[in-house]
């Protein structure tokens, strides 16, 4: 399950969605010059990026993994030899949305078109719901349930996500983790991480429980029932080893035993921490099975963020690394949505984790620190689990490669050191960890990575999701009040509304419909069906150009539940 | 809002008296001060609800002479419902006795403003239904039939007609229109007050913003009624509530279901048109566009019944009180683009409001009415299906009757509350059955449609058996019937396809069960039929059933006996079936809604003994019928006791063992005339002995059917159904059925002199079959029931049920044969002659079939398959 690596957005400068956009007249790529013109003046630049064998490795790479990473080093696509023109290509994304926006569908060919109902099973492949049991007609839970979806561009998805009821303590987990340079880390997070916060938040007594149910071979607590759709796997071979370090983690939090309760926000970066230094240390000494060997290597040498949300009541506990978001859906008083952060993005945009950066390293550093808004000038986040490369010195790198197998010796990225690299660790998994406490107006959260949140501005999400989940009723009345208004305009204005309207009645998934926006929207903000169509249908390769994976999870509250905790607590 | 602001004006213009008590409302809003007068400490009537339906009654009441009525208004009159109403009195209506009411209401409201001096704003517009569809005309057409034969004018015109009725339809879509010149606008706040004015007038004191909290009730009787201003002693309560009276009727400690529900109503007002439409233009209704539009202040006033309705006050009042209601314009489109639809020059036309008015629905959208049977003098008229300033009038009087004669004037049983039971009043059902009805309103009506909302409510445990098999299930009473079994392989049309007015795509299917029936032996499942045990430790059982049913019930133990529940007027408050089970107990099996009157109509009359009991065991047993030739060959294979008519005579009962089951009640019955047995079959053996039938069944070709099959062999048999056929203004001696009634058994009974005078002066209805001569099956339409009879080309009458006989390979209708003086139209006395002398013709949407008519059933053809039906038959051969 290795993923190629080769066209990743953060780690490879090859051209990715939006942030470049992609001035294509090849002949050899028919498919994409039909449906996507570009400005001409663009043009001089598409023979540096060889646009076409770049997609063909991609293809290769899906089959043979880790090699094609050398491939590309050797055709000198790999991101890191930063190259000033590509560079140059650098737009602000707001500019690529204009630009899409502005395209032309007239001439479109329609060996595109996809019919709604394929349009829908593509959509719909990965979409997962989950209602909270009620007893007895009174749903004790803040949450109701939640609604997940991904649609991948990479191939395969480098996105994962995973949502769990912690069993031993209240609450209840949601995350969403982007991977870089493959999917192996992401995959590894997205199993291990809401069990090291499950275990920081668990009491003195329950660790002891579980330890000397461990020791004595009997059956073990649950701790997480998790929420998974079909294709959320988990890796079986590692199974045993992430355990004995989750062991390994509880038996030093028992030791340390601190008798104090157990706060969540530093439960979930201590947890963080935890697993970035066990993920670190497994690749470190290594394992006697080969094939283990070379996963934990994959999972330390690849990346990922992760922004995950711990719901307890009218606590909210968001814990981010890296540029994944978390937004809260907020109702006002009048019926209309507003949004509200509930994370910082890590990347260069934000100047406090700028600021962070030079602090943590010598002044000397300064200028090389941040390039082109990358770490390093390689990688956009500037937290993330995993990547090792940014953590590690040189001397240990050097050394874990080399006795490494001999996939890992041969690949070329692992052997490259990043420029300027004096001072590590330059990346941390530490996560920033905000605290809400939950308002009856908080109707829902939307965890999304950042393919959503490129595409799509807060407010618009807020929005459509706040309308999809209160449906056509909620949709801010008309009144006719004192206003002279004739039969004729309402009949108009109600047909529009109406049309606005019937696309949410296709999904029956928060997330699902916000794909559908995000995806589909047009110049008004509303689905345009050709438009869907032929982004879900760009070929396998050409699709990372156009888009990033997304993953959402739209998590809805229960306003009576979070207004009755409030009036308990008042 | 404006109607409302007028009509308080004048009512209290009018009332002087009115305005003394009330007129420091006006000054000031202190609380002390709006009840001037104290309530009166006790009244013979108590009405809650100053609505149309209350001030109704009211009216009534005081007009046949009972003057000792308190109203009672929670708010203010006419406030609720009735003041948001459209106002529209339209006379289309689809059951007879709907459109009794309605016809009486207009002639009622006609003259109101002449009798009270309350201006009532009645114009009189005419009203036209269009048709969008052929099948639409079909239904208008049978509208207009029975309109016309009422003397209600009426005529079915084209589209053009309708254009010059009214300039502004859109007339491109159409396919004609049925035009009824009599209906009217009316403003319904003020018919209101018109009719408080007069029963004031009359005596009634009339009480606003006094709210009634529950009514006391003592043995059985209601007491008194609590308010929040008192205690008022009553021996009558009349519960006119509106949507509110489901809430009511469960306030107290002895609850009376109302199975009610509201919906958001909504309609659309416009500013005047730069030319106003003048106030004569006829009200329009499109059903087809589920819209009606009328003329109002020289704009529109345009509603509709969407197919979407929301529901609201499921959880009780609480939530909202009807004027803060809010206008919902999303919900509406569909409407307004009708109405757009139907006339565009309105594009231009500026809005003025969009009026969210509640309105209240019933589980089969008629309104309830009548007293509770439960609660003696608990009166309800409520659950108007939008429909109470057509039906207001007319109810109110109908009920009036009730409460001061006993009964009223009509046959009111397709509204009585006992049609209802406690099983329709879980709120959830309710709140999905009105979701279902309301949307009804404007549906086709076609024959045969079905409920899908609240099904699968009462089921015999042989359902899934048989559901498996292929049934296709109505329901009745919240019991699962079937109707026909689709047999495999073979797939019918979707409901909605297969609603029609000609021949139902089932027609084979029912007609392979009928030939099974009467060839080899068929088995239906009849669990629903109510079923009641009398017994007593003396003969007080006998004694009291000998009073209260005609027929003898005297008879040895075993015997089944065919008897009515009379009442003194001779009519038929139920037929049934009796068997003694043993000297002191009985076993009586009635029609499935009968559940409710019928145990009302004997608890209030079996003598309060201890010593005397009477249960409901419908519940106990799964009735099976075997119907057909072969049915005494597999009974007796699975009982090995003789079944021959020599063993097992006709109208017997006896318990044996089927299979493995003992204690099974085999009756030799069937309800329809053919051979065979009734297995009452205690519910824990239903599906051994229902195996057992089917295996042993097999090499006599056994196979299930259902009620469609039942009923058209029980109709080519002349048998009459209580509920359908028979009502309480039938006696037996109006359907061939004297020889049910024993006048000389030697003991008093109820209605025994009603019949001995009609023994004597002769009757003045004849139940009589017709049979469709000139009637193409594939083609025609069918006959459905309510069609009017036409002898030598005058209306003498209309059909009460109908179907296809296989055997006659004819239609058979069902009807009552009248006779009315050519000149003065009085009733005169029918005759066998008069039946027998006759060219009949049905009149079925507008199209005459000659029929024949017959007084007795098809013996001979029947003759060489009769063999055990002799004594069930022989009674119309008597004759």
């Amino acid at each position: 399950m290795l993923a190629a690596s080769c066209c990743d957005r953060r780690m490879c400068v090859c051209p990715g969605p939006r942030r470049i956009a992609i001035p294509v007249r090849s002949s050899r790529l028919p498919l994409l010059s039909d449906a996507m013109p570009a400005p001409a003046h663009l043009f001089p630049l598409i023979r540096n990026c060889e646009i076409s064998r770049i997609c063909s490795t991609v293809c290769y790479c899906h089959h043979k993994h880790l090699c094609c990473l050398s491939s590309h080093f050797a055709h000198g696509h790999f991101r890191y030899a930063p190259q000033k023109k590509f560079a140059a290509l650098y737009r602000p994304k707001e500019n690529f949305n204009h630009f899409i926006h502005a395209r032309d569908y007239a001439s479109a060919p329609q060996r595109f078109y996809l019919t709604p109902p394929q349009v829908n099973s593509i959509l719909k492949a990965n979409e997962y719901s989950f209602k909270v049991p009620e007893f007895d007609g009174k749903n004790v839970s803040s949450v109701l349930g939640f609604d997940s979806n991904q649609l991948p561009a990479n191939a395969p998805i480098e996105d994962r996500r995973s949502a769990a009821t912690c069993l031993q303590t209240r609450g209840m987990l949601l995350g969403v983790f982007d991977g870089h340079a493959g999917c192996a880390c992401a995959q590894a997070v997205s199993e291990r991480l809401f069990y090291y916060i499950a275990v920081s938040l668990l009491p003195h007594e329950t660790l002891l429980e579980i330890e000397n149910a461990v020791e004595s071979g009997r059956a073990l607590l649950p701790i997480l029932q998790w929420h998974k759709h079909p294709n959320d796997y988990f890796s079986k071979e590692a199974s045993k080893l992430y355990f004995s370090s989750l062991r390994t983690y509880w038996q030093e939090l028992i030791d340390l035993n601190s008798g104090e309760t157990t706060d969540v926000k530093e439960a979930l970066i201590n947890a963080f921490k935890r697993l970035d230094n066990d993920i670190s240390l497994e690749a470190q000494v290594g394992d006697p099975n080969s094939f283990l060997n070379y996963l934990v290597l994959r999972v330390a040498f690849s990346g990922a963020t992760a922004c995950v949300a711990h719901v307890d009541g009218v606590d909210l506990h968001i814990a981010n690394t890296g540029d994944s978001r978390a937004m809260l859906g907020v109702q006002e008083e009048d019926g209309s949505w507003s949004a509200v952060n509930l994370s910082y993005d890590h990347n260069a945009q934000n100047e406090h984790e700028v600021e962070r950066v030079k602090m943590e390293h010598p002044k000397s550093e300064e200028k090389s620190l941040v390039k082109q808004d990358r770490l390093l000038g390689l990688l956009m986040p500037f937290r993330a689990f995993g990547d090792v490369k940014f953590k590690w010195s040189i001397e240990l790198q050097k050394r874990v490669v080399e006795s490494g197998p001999d996939q890992l010796n041969d690949n070329e990225y692992t052997k490259f050191i990043p420029p300027n690299y004096h001072t590590p660790p330059y990346l941390t998994a530490e996560p920033e960890v905000i605290h809400h406490k939950l308002r009856p107006q908080d109707k829902f959260l939307v965890l999304a990575t950042d393919g959503l949140w490129e595409t799509m501005h807060r407010q618009d999400v807020a929005r459509i999701v706040g309308e999809y989940l209160t449906g056509v009723h909620h949709q801010q009345p008309i009144a006719v009040g004192g206003y002279k208004v004739t039969l004729g305009q309402m009949h108009g204005l109600l047909t529009e509304r109406r049309a606005r309207i019937s696309s949410v009645f296709e999904d029956q998934n928060a997330a699902t419909h916000l794909i559908r926006h995000a995806v589909g929207n047009n110049e008004f903000g509303t689905v345009d069906h050709e438009r869907l169509s032929k982004m879900l249908s760009l070929p396998e390769e050409l699709a990372r150009m156009y888009r990033d994976d997304i993953t959402i999870i739209v998590v809805q509250f229960n306003s009576h539940v979070i207004g009755a905790c409030q009036n308990e607590e008042l | 809002m404006f109607l409302r602001l007028l009509s308080d004006t004048r009512w209290r213009a009018a009332n002087p008296k009115w305005r003394r008590m009330t007129c420091s409302r006006r000054s000031t809003s202190s609380t002390q001060e709006l009840h001037p007068a104290s309530l009166p400490a006790q009244a013979q009537v108590v009405i809650c609800g100053g609505g149309i339906t209350g001030t109704s009654v009211a009216y009534h009441l005081s007009k046949m002479g009972w003057k000792d009525i308190v109203l009672l208004e929670q708010g203010r009159l006419a406030a609720g419902t009735t003041r948001f109403c459209a106002g529209i009195v339209s006379t289309a209506r689809h059951v007879s006795i709907e459109l009794k009411m309605a016809d009486y209401s207009n002639k009622l409201y006609q003259q109101l403003e002449q009798e009270t001096g309350v201006v009532t704003g009645y114009v009189k517009t005419g009203s036209i239904s269009l048709a969008q569809t052929q099948d639409r005309l079909i239904s208008l057409k049978r509208i207009a039939s029975s309109l016309n034969v009422m003397g209600i004018p009426c005529e079915i015109i084209t589209p053009k007609q309708v254009a010059q009725l009214h300039p502004l339809i859109n007339i491109h879509d159409l396919v004609g229109a049925m035009y009824v010149p009599e209906d009217a606008l009316v403003s319904s706040a003020n018919v209101s007050l018109a009719l408080a004015t007069a029963a004031s007038r009359n005596g009634v004191q009339i009480y606003e913003r006094t709210s009634v909290s529950h009514v006391a009730v003592q043995n059985g009787r209601v007491t008194g009624v609590e308010t929040d201003r008192g205690q008022i002693q009553c021996q009558y309560f009349v519960n006119c509530a509106g949507q509110w009276a489901y809430e009511l009727g469960h306030s107290g400690k002895e609850p009376v279901n109302i199975p009610l529900h509201a919906c958001e109503h909504f309609y659309l007002l416009t500013h005047p048109l730069k030319e106003p439409l003048a106030s004569s233009l006829p009200t329009i209704v499109d059903p087809d566009g589920r819209i009606y539009i009328r003329n109002w202040q020289g704009g529109i006033l345009s509603g509709g019944f969407e197919k979407n309705p929301k529901p609201l006050f499921t959880e009780g009042r609480n939530q909202l009180e009807i004027q803060n209601l809010q206008e919902d314009w999303d919900h509406f489109e569909p409407l307004l683009s009708a109405l757009l639809r139907r006339m565009p020059d309105l594009e231009a036309l500026q809005i003025m409001q969009l009026v969210n008015c509640p309105e209240s629905f019933t589980p089969d959208m008629r309104c309830i009415m009548g007293e509770s049977p439960t609660v003696r003098g608990y009166f309800v008229l409520a659950g108007m299906n939008s429909a109470g300033i057509s039906y207001g009038g007319g109810a109110g009087k109908y009920l009036a009757e009730w409460m001061v004669n006993g009964y009223p004037s009509e046959n009111v049983w397709p509204l009585d509350l006992k049609r209802f039971g406690a099983l329709q009043s879980s709120r959830t059902f309710l709140r999905h059955r009105v979701m279902e009805v309301m949307p009804l309103i404007c549906d086709l009506k076609v024959p045969r449609w079905d409920f899908q909302t609240g099904r699968q409510l009462r089921t015999s445990p042989l359902y899934d058996r048989l559901d498996a098999q292929g049934a296709r299930w109505m329901e009745k009473h919240g019991f699962e019937r079937v109707k026909y079994f689709v047999p495999p392989g073979k797939d019918l049309l979707d409901l909605d396809q297969s609603k029609t007015f000609y021949k139902p795509d089932w027609f084979d299917i029912v007609g392979s069960e009928v030939k099974c029936c009467k060839e080899a032996v068929c088995v239906i499942d009849m669990s629903s039929f109510t079923k009641f045990e009398i017994s007593s430790t003396g003969d007080q059982a006998l004694e009291s059933l000998q009073y209260l049913f005609s027929n003898d019930l005297d008879v040895p133990v075993g015997h089944v006996v065919h008897t009515g529940m009379l009442n003194e007027k001779g009519g038929y408050e139920n037929d049934c079936s009796i068997a003694r089970l043993s000297k002191r107990s009985f076993f009586m099996i009635s029609p499935t809604d009968q559940q409710v009157h019928c145990w009302a109509w004997l608890k209030n009359r079996l003598p309060d003994d201890g010593n005397l009991t009477m249960e409901d065991v419908t519940w106990k047993y799964t009735a099976l019928n075997l119907i057909g030739p072969r049915a005494v060959d597999v009974l007796s294979e699975l009982s090995y006791a003789p079944m021959t008519p020599e063993h097992f005579p006709s109208l017997f009962c006896k318990e044996m063992s089927v299979g493995y089951a003992n204690g099974i009640r085999v009756m030799s019955i069937t309800h329809t005339g053919e051979p065979g047995f009734m297995l009452y079959i205690p519910i824990e053996y239903a599906l051994h002995v229902y195996n057992e039938v089917m295996n042993m069944g097999q090499k006599y070709g056994i196979r299930n059917a259902g009620y469609y099959a039942l009923r058209s062999l029980r109709i080519e048999k002349f048998f009459a159904f209580w509920g359908q056929d028979l009502d309480a203004f039938t006696t037996p001696m109006e359907c061939g059925r004297e020889f049910q009634v024993k006048l000389d058994k030697g003991m008093q009974f109820v209605g025994q002199e009603a019949l001995l005078e009609q023994k004597q002066s002769g009757v003045y209805k004849r139940f009589t079959m017709f049979i469709l001569e000139d009637h193409d099956t594939d083609m025609d339409l069918w006959p459905w029931w309510g069609e009017p009879i036409f002898r030598n080309g005058r209306y003498v009458g209309k059909t009460t049920s109908s179907a296809y006989s296989y055997t006659l390979e004819r239609h058979v209708c069902l009807g009552f044969v009248q006779h009315f003086d050519e000149k003065t139209g009085e009733e005169l006395v029918v005759t066998t002659d008069f039946i027998n002398q006759g060219e009949y013709e049905i009149d079925i949407a507008g199209q005459r079939f000659q029929a024949k008519a017959k007084l007795y059933p098809f013996s001979s053809l029947f003759t060489h398959r009769r063999r055990k039906d002799e004594v069930e038959l022989s009674g119309y051969q008597r004759e």
